[in-house]
């Protein structure tokens, strides 16, 4: 154990202070009565009810979802694909410059491939909507698919594939039966990873929204031009407590899986 | 006398009868990596029911063969017949070949049962007969009591038998084995040794396995095959590679030698040679293989075991030596005497220890004989 010093105590709290006093304060205002967010007039959940009745709010939500699962899902297989290819294509002409390529939108400002992508739907005459923002994000959030599925590709004994083709698999079997199982954690996190990016894009969503499609972080962000309300607070927490159930229960799941995978090996030594 | 060819047990030697048809047949296959040559021109047969080694220090080509004979590579150069067909352009998953990896390859996510059923399942075989032909390999590799246990439930020596019994149970006219026991310890893959021959004996499948182990290529194979830079340098049964090899890099390769270079000169009528090799020291007396001309240089092969060592002048023997025991290599069954020669040059003599410890005949700093007769050795020209 180490010791207990005073600077380590106050490193601890003015770091965590840093990183969650804003939130906290969020939190406790989504509670306050009052109308005006920065005067606390006692305890009251009136602003979440109230939430639950504003329909420009809900739908909203329910864009941001629908976009979220859609994009995430088609960057998932687009992404998953790229790296198999890069990881397991053999050294094609121009790979280097290929796996340069898919890692390029990682480091592009947000502005740019927004702006780019509403040229590009213009030019070809497509109706901003919802599937032009799953367009949108199913680009940008592919490439970190792709860094997350490759790199447990590359840890991986090509011979377990080699041996699937051996047993008389055709090389799409051998990816279904037996990589896409072993990598399926990676390609999990890797969907994980693309959804919370779509959730919380605003850069490119606002360029490549209509009329008809107002995404979450879209709507937030112009009501609070007109002025912050408690509504907001009480969304944002939601929005939080969603995020924070997300991760434990994410965590939990894998610490589980470690422990069973300890204890059967355990089991096989005794045994 | 009685008809000789009677008399002896029929000898399983395919490789020479002239009307056998080899189950494999290589001809003038070379695989290039870039610039780098793997395989360089190679020809060879191999017999169906063999159980063929390829032996080699790595780099020299062999698991680049057997990748070959399993489809993952493909030749630059050649043909590659397999029963007659030429297999070179028939993807992995069409040859009647299976593997087993050196990794052992087991699929992670499947049970043991799962992992051997896996090959069948993509034969379309009806899953009733899979169900019988799954339990039928664990009992031929003694896993009965594992077939649903995950591969990382099981020992390493466990996980090589699921290996094998999945490269087995598609019944393949070849399996291929890639360092099938480099992970087992000693002990461990002695006894899997002969299980792998009592197996390839009642399945009576063609096994071709890559090693660099010579002791377990000696142990395991009908034929192995040395090989060095790609290329065939003596393809024989263990007992002629060990006994008579076709050059000092075999010789070498496999086993303890001696190896003394020398000049040859004719010395009987009966085709015996002396090989000059050092001033002040005797010729060493050799019975070529092939009549050599004066003045070739050639090495002379000795085997350790068939020097004898011993502290009195020995009388009328062809090749005698004298010197001073430099080391003792202790094995327990065997010892090894390092005797250094006037000269400086060091022979390797073996003996048995079948007396106790404390009445060794030999220690440090004495002075020995060494002697062979002259047909213990091979003159070796290449």
């Amino acid at each position: 154990m180490r010791k207990f010093t005073w600077f380590n105590a106050v490193s601890l709290t003015l770091g965590f202070a840093f990183l969650y006093i804003p939130m906290l304060i969020l939190i406790i205002f989504s509670f306050n009565s009052s109308k005006l967010v920065t005067v606390w007039a006692g305890f009251s959940t009136k602003w979440y009810v109230e939430l639950l009745q504003n329909e420009a709010f809900l739908d909203a939500a329910w864009v941001t979802i629908k976009v979220a699962v859609a994009s995430s899902t088609a960057a998932t297989v687009l992404g998953t694909m790229a790296a198999y290819v890069l990881v397991r294509g053999g050294r094609f002409a121009g790979r280097t410059l290929f796996s340069g390529m898919i890692y390029a939108p990682l480091v592009m400002p947000e502005v740019i491939t927004g702006l780019s992508l509403l040229l590009l739907f213009i030019a070809i005459g497509l109706d901003r909507g919802v599937f032009t923002i799953v367009l949108a994000h199913t680009t940008f959030s592919m490439c970190y698919v792709s860094v997350v599925v490759s790199s447990r590709l590359v840890s991986f004994d090509r011979s377990v594939e080699e041996a699937a083709l051996d047993l008389g698999c055709t090389p799409f079997e051998a990816f279904r039966l037996v990589t896409l199982p072993i990598i399926f954690p990676a390609v999990i996190s890797g969907w994980l990873l693309a959804f919370t990016l779509s959730l919380d894009d605003l850069v490119i969503a606002s360029f490549t929204a209509g009329p008809s499609s107002t995404t979450l972080p879209i709507k937030i962000f112009s009501s609070v031009r007109l002025g912050v309300s408690p509504e907001i607070n009480a969304l944002s927490t939601i929005m939080i407590a969603i995020v924070a159930i997300g991760v434990i229960a994410a965590s939990l799941v894998s610490k589980q899986a470690i422990a069973r995978r300890n204890r059967e090996k355990k089991e096989a030594i005794q045994a | 006398m009685s008809d000789p060819v009677s008399a002896t047990p029929p000898v399983f030697a395919p490789w020479d009868d002239p009307s056998e048809t080899p189950l494999i047949h290589f001809q003038n296959v070379t695989k290039r990596f870039g610039d780098f040559t793997a395989i360089d021109d190679l020809t060879i047969d191999i017999y169906e029911k063999e159980f063929f080694a390829l032996l080699g220090p790595s780099g020299c080509g062999k698991t680049t063969l057997m990748r070959m004979l399993a489809g993952f590579e493909t030749p630059s150069e050649g043909v590659i017949n397999l029963a007659g067909k030429n297999i070179v352009s028939v993807p992995p998953n069409k040859r009647p070949v299976n593997m087993m990896f050196q990794s052992y390859a087991l699929f992670p996510h499947l049970t043991v049962a799962q992992n051997i059923a896996f090959g069948l399942e993509r034969s379309k075989m009806p899953k009733d007969k899979v169900g019988a032909r799954v339990d039928e390999m664990l009992k031929l590799v003694q896993l009965e009591k594992f077939g649903g246990r995950k591969p990382h439930q099981i020992s390493g020596g466990q996980r090589q038998r699921v290996a094998l019994a999945r490269s087995l149970a598609k019944a393949p006219k070849l399996l291929l084995l890639d360092e099938p026991l480099g992970a087992l310890d000693k002990k461990l893959r002695t006894e899997t040794q002969f299980e792998l021959m009592e197996i390839q004996e009642s399945t009576g499948t063609t096994f071709v396995i890559v090693t660099h182990d010579q002791e377990e290529a000696m142990t395991v194979a009908s034929r192995i095959a040395v090989m060095d830079h790609g290329r065939m340098v003596q393809v024989d049964t263990p007992d002629r590679i060990y006994e008579t090899p076709n050059s000092a890099y075999v010789a070498d390769f496999i086993g303890d030698v001696n190896l003394i270079e020398g000049n040859a000169a004719s010395h009987h009528k009966d085709g015996k040679i002396e090989i000059h090799w050092r001033e002040g020291e005797p010729p060493v007396v050799g019975t070529p293989m092939v009549p050599i001309e004066d003045g070739t240089r050639c090495t002379f092969a000795i085997r350790p075991e068939k020097v004898h060592i011993s502290k009195e002048h020995p009388e009328g023997k062809a090749n005698i030596l004298h010197g001073k025991i430099l080391d003792i290599a202790y094995l327990g069954n065997i010892s090894t005497y390092h005797v250094e020669l006037p000269n400086g040059h060091v022979v390797k003599a073996q003996r048995s220890n079948s007396l106790r410890i404390e009445r060794r005949k030999f220690t440090w700093e004495d002075e020995v004989w060494l002697w062979w007769t002259d047909t213990a050795g091979v003159v070796l020209t290449a």
